[in-house]
């Protein structure tokens, strides 16, 4: 019963190599273990281990040779009765093994399944009480709003506790929930996010806090590497419903390692969900809805915008649709395409465009992951110019990614190029006339709408 | 007068220390797991398995049957099987890095779903799209198959809590390297955990390389027992070449974890025969180095003597060796000839929910 000894790939890469040396001749006896030859790849000389046992019949490739292809047989042993398993594999594997990687000529396409239709906002029954609430306050309303209906639910990170939270956005959690569900952590943001992580995978649903998204950076390869990627990485097995949340963007004089805006690098991740509401009533109800998705999400807030108040549907439970844009103010001349702080100057920008006639509509993407191209698409083709006004860096950014949507699928209705309004490609400086000249602005963003009205 | 100097703690309850070093004291005392006929037995044909299996695997890498990095556990054997099957698998759960064939075969998962996820085919335990870095099964609570050094033990931090949160009962065994406990996260999380006391075994299988560098000269302390000194965890120091020594630890640091003692981190030293993944050549030690540990410390060898000497026979061995090699053999056909994922699973489980 004789045995194929076949060359083996010894790489990722390998294709072909060199038979460098026989440390063994015809007739010698082999041992699981032992080194039969030397083989060179491209990288380094390997040592060719015999995995059975038996006599060493017959060499067909003699030492020297080579560009031998990997799977081509080099040799042949004479097995020990049942004791040798083949090592070569049924003929089956020779094929794949002589041609690693050659693809078919035309690879099978496969089918993306088409987007399931946004939902919409809930209807906002008649007579509902809207009640003036801060960002800061909605977040926390709904985090114990979930905690309340869910035990799986738990807040963590620096100064979430006893505190009440860096910027009190947990604040009198530790109050209502106790220390077991709103745990304070020590200044360790790799490890704590991990924790979190592993905690989601074990079946909680943890609210992880970072003080800001900068100290983030620390934690990136957690909310990428281990929660995005798993299931996937699992065939659907390994869940992580798990909301990463804090301020995110620039504050104000906090200089260049405390202002920076995350929002493009988590929206090019697949397997995350990014959101980033402006108003109170979105971010409560794009909290409870991150809280309850099955998901991963990252959910950038601002501290500029905590201390603003908006107008909250006073309802039991206020959830809203993630995925889905909001247009905040209809226009019929451009469409401003913002969001989080962005928001805010967008419109102001819109009123001081009003006031010369040109009539902006203002959208709110609200989730930047999922990206809700149809409400774009569909506000572009109605004004037939758009600018988008991000407070961010210009380079890779969301406004980058709007611009590339509306080339590839607005083209026709596009009257003119769409600019991106965003901050100065700078670190941000501390001085306080050099930040304000990084950051947009609404005189900026009424300024790029101009532009592209051609006024 | 001049005060006295402090005097070495009289007793035990006195030295605030003692505590640290009390696991491994317990362990001396008792350093042998004594397991019965059936349990060796079981250690045997479990151990065999993986290293059938792990030869296998090296074999269908070398014919271009599996793809990119492939680490296997071969030598390792008993670190894997002297923990596992100490744990209580209604409760307990497990994490590893990418070198996780081995803990999952110790959980009787079938070998063919194993080596078809090496061979990247949809009946592959992650349906082909994790590979032999990542595979899972939450079934048995077995949380993966992690690529990045150290992130596991941070995960297990996590599991452990999960646990400790919902009262289950349950511990949490994290695995890590010599290389990876070198990561800074591995000691944000020691500090977590016992700060917390969490519910978490961590144990370092130090297999002397972390890739091609040998711990000496990588680890200003390469006792990592020693280690969790500085967070108040007590080490264990545990022969992993010996499967009876390794449960007989096993059953000291799961039997503290679970009276809600916090962790425990217990370094098993091993040696891995193969190169660190299939393409490492191994020129950093040499081939007497590696036949030293073959000839004279391998687990397998190791408890077939003590097999023997308990009154089984080679032919005994043989015919337990020749029931895994066709086991390993049918899994390796199934991979080779089930079918690839179809194209569609491309999109699939990249997330959960629709929007």
């Amino acid at each position: 019963m004789g045995i194929e000894l076949k060359m083996p790939a010894l790489s990722p890469t390998m294709e072909q190599g060199t038979l460098a040396k026989w440390l063994k001749a015809e007739g010698d006896r082999i041992e699981p273990g032992d080194i039969i030859a030397e083989i060179e790849t491209d990288k380094a000389t390997m040592e060719f281990e015999a995995i059975d046992e038996g006599v060493l019949e017959k060499i067909l490739i003699p030492a020297g040779t080579e560009d031998v292809a990997v799977g081509a047989v080099i040799a042949l042993i004479t097995g020990d009765g049942e004791e040798a398993q083949p090592a070569a594999a049924p003929a089956a594997a020779a094929e794949p093994a002589s041609q690693p990687v050659a693809a078919p000529a035309k690879p099978p396409k496969a089918e993306k399944p088409a987007a399931a239709a946004p939902a919409a906002d809930p209807a906002i029954p008649a007579g509902t009480a809207l009640v003036s609430t801060t960002v800061r306050e909605a977040l926390r309303d709904a985090m114990a709003e979930e905690m309340r209906a869910d035990p799986r639910v738990f807040v963590m990170g620096e100064e979430v506790a006893e505190y009440q939270g860096a910027y009190k956005v947990t604040q009198g959690l530790l109050a209502e929930f106790g220390p077991k569900r709103v745990i304070d952590t020590p200044i360790t943001e790799y490890g704590f996010a991990g924790i979190g992580t592993g905690a989601a995978m074990g079946g909680l649903r943890p609210i992880v806090e970072f003080m800001t998204f900068n100290f983030a950076m620390q934690a990136i390869d957690h909310i990428i590497n281990s929660a995005a990627k798993t299931n996937y990485m699992s065939g659907g097995q390994m869940r992580c419903p798990i909301v990463f949340r804090g301020p995110n963007g620039a504050a104000s004089r906090v200089g260049a390692q405390h202002s920076q805006n995350y929002g493009p690098w988590y929206a090019s991740v697949p397997g995350l969900i990014v959101i980033a509401p402006y108003d109170a009533a979105d971010a409560k109800g794009l909290m409870k809805a991150a809280i309850r998705c099955e998901d991963p999400v990252v959910f950038l807030e601002n501290e500029l915008v905590y201390g603003r108040s908006f107008d909250v549907p006073d309802m039991d439970d206020y959830v809203l649709p993630i995925g889905k844009a909001r247009i905040v103010r209809e226009g019929a001349d451009v469409t401003i395409v913002s969001y989080s702080i962005g928001v805010g100057l967008a419109l102001e920008a819109a009123n001081m465009l009003a006031d010369e006639g040109i009539d902006a509509e203002v959208i709110d993407l609200r989730t930047l992951r999922p990206l809700d191209k149809e409400t774009v698409l569909k506000s572009l083709a109605k004004t037939n110019r758009l600018i988008v006004a991000e407070e961010g860096w210009p380079t890779c950014s969301v406004a980058s990614e709007i611009i590339a949507i509306c080339m590839e699928e607005g083209f026709d209705d596009l009257d003119a190029p769409v600019l991106r309004v965003c901050n100065e490609d700078v670190p941000l400086p501390y001085a306080a006339n050099l930040e304000k000249l990084a950051l947009i602005d609404a005189a900026r963003i009424a300024e790029g709408a101009r532009k592209v009205c051609n006024k | 007068m001049a005060k006295q100097p402090a005097k070495p703690s009289a007793t035990a309850a006195d030295d605030t220390d003692f505590m640290l070093r009390s696991l491994q004291e317990a362990f001396e005392a008792k350093k042998r797991y004594a397991a019965s006929p059936e349990e060796m037995l079981e250690f045997y044909r479990q151990m065999l398995l993986i290293r059938r299996f792990e030869e296998k695997a090296g074999q269908l890498y070398g014919l271009g049957l599996i793809g990119g990095f492939c680490h296997l556990y071969i030598g390792q054997e008993a670190v894997a099987i002297g923990l596992q099957s100490a744990l209580d698998n209604e409760r307990d759960s497990v994490i590893t890095g990418y070198r996780d064939h081995g803990h999952m075969l110790a959980y009787g998962i079938d070998p063919k779903v194993i080596m078809a996820e090496l061979t990247g085919r949809e009946a592959g335990i992650s349906k082909g799209k994790g590979g032999s870095m990542h595979m899972f099964s939450t079934e048995h609570k077995f949380y993966g198959g992690h690529g990045i050094v150290g992130a596991q033990v941070a995960l297990g931090g996590g599991l452990a809590l999960a646990h400790q949160y919902n009262e289950d009962g349950g511990l949490c065994l994290a695995y890590f390297g010599d290389g990876a406990a070198n990561q800074g996260q591995v000691y944000e999380t020691f500090n977590m955990a016992a700060l917390w006391k969490l519910p978490i075994v961590f144990v370092v299988e130090d297999n002397q390389y972390a890739m091609g560098t040998a711990s000496s000269r990588s680890s200003a302390e390469t006792r990592f027992h020693r280690r969790g000194t500085a967070f108040r965890i007590p080490g264990m120091e545990v022969n992993g070449m010996d499967v009876l020594e390794v449960r007989a630890a096993a059953e000291v640091a799961f039997a503290h974890v679970r009276a809600g003692n916090g962790p425990v981190l217990m370094e098993c030293n091993t040696y891995r025969y193969r190169g660190h993944s299939m393409s490492d050549p191994a020129k950093y030690r040499t081939r007497e180095e590696v036949q030293e540990q073959r000839d004279h410390h391998d687990p397998i060898e190791g408890l077939k003597k003590t097999l023997i000497e308990a009154g089984k026979t080679e032919e005994d061995l043989k015919a337990i060796d020749k029931t895994i090699r066709a086991e390993v053999a049918a899994a390796a056909d199934f991979a080779e000839t089930s079918p690839e994922p179809g194209a569609g699973e491309l999109y699939t489980d990249v997330l959960v929910e629709e929007y």
